[in-house]
């Protein structure tokens, strides 16, 4: 249900965006997309590296879509490298943890568990799921990105989430 | 040049030149003849490697170094290298964690060696416990799990 509301909001325009200012990230947190893993990476974030976080979660969009286009590609083939899916879906796993993706990581736990039975069918519906979860999250990352170098750039500032 | 002071509970503040105080939650870990304690971050995963050595050298001021697999780790200590804690990952190319630990161990390797895997508890732990490392976390990597290890480190002193 959330991810409804979730992906109706993500259609209102930039202007309700900026009053609903630093909530974006709320409603990360409070419907799961996010986990305290990613307060602790905020709490890494100073003055000598302004922008680590975003760093951090570029390199993890960067290498998510790979991992992606990797899981899929190796569930086309005939037969199927169970091996290979797994050692893909627990690298996506490893990183989604370390980013607090925490939705991310939890379809990733059952991917695995899944991949372990051989079952090409559930293999494909949590590889769409994985897509999904991690689309959403990577939108919603980046309208929060946007939102917070418009606010530093009109002279406002950002506060972490606690 | 820092300066540092120490309360009756434990906790010490690093001050440095600059006067900035660093982080009053910042535990400067210390061993008895002042040289900071040395890690090294064994992890094929380069996002994981620079929140870990960020983290480290942030939060509790620990200087890291990073490889990107267990026989760079190895490879390393046999050039001579050496680090207090070592944070190895389970699952990586060419060789893994619980190889490079029996490894490391075979060469009279002291270094608390810990273990880092996305399933910490059953065949993961014991694989990496058995290989001879001093403990197994699951990922992710945070303060808390840190503090335990430099609690549990024998050249922790605060």
């Amino acid at each position: 249900m959330e991810i409804h509301v979730f992906m109706g909001l993500l259609t209102l325009g930039p202007i309700v965006w900026k009053v609903l200012g630093k909530d974006i990230l709320s409603f990360a947190f409070t419907v799961g997309f996010l986990d305290d893993q990613f307060n602790q990476l905020q709490k890494l974030q100073d003055e000598s590296s302004p922008y680590f976080v975003m760093e951090v979660v570029t390199m993890f969009f960067g290498d998510s879509e790979k991992l992606l286009n990797s899981i899929a590609l190796a569930l086309e083939q005939k037969p199927v490298d169970f091996k290979s899916v797994d050692s893909h879906v627990h690298q996506f796993k490893g990183s989604s943890a370390s980013v607090g993706a925490a939705r991310v990581k939890d379809v990733c736990t059952n991917f695995r568990n899944i991949c372990e039975a051989q079952d090409l069918e559930g293999c494909m519906r949590c590889l769409q799921q994985l897509q999904q979860e991690y689309f959403l999250l990577k939108n919603n990352l980046q309208y929060s990105f946007r939102l917070q170098q418009e606010i530093q750039a009109a002279g406002g500032s950002i506060s972490s989430m606690e | 040049m820092e300066s540092k002071k120490q309360w009756s509970g434990g906790a010490s503040l690093s001050i440095s030149a600059s006067s900035k105080i660093i982080d009053k939650s910042m535990v400067n870990y210390m061993t008895d003849k002042e040289t900071k304690i040395s890690a090294l971050i064994v992890d094929d995963d380069a996002i994981i490697r620079k929140i870990h050595k960020t983290m480290l050298e942030r939060l509790f001021n620990i200087e890291a170094e990073m490889v990107k697999d267990g026989k760079e780790a190895v490879d390393l200590y046999r050039s001579g290298a050496n680090f207090d804690i070592i944070f190895m990952d389970k699952e990586m190319p060419i060789m893994d964690g619980p190889e490079a630990t029996k490894q490391l161990r075979a060469m009279g390797v002291k270094s608390m060696i810990v273990g880092i895997t996305t399933r910490a508890a059953g065949k993961d732990r014991e694989e990496f416990l058995a290989a001879g490392s001093n403990r197994c976390f699951e990922k992710p990597l945070d303060r808390a799990k840190v503090e335990v290890v430099l609690q549990e480190h024998e050249n922790f002193s605060i």
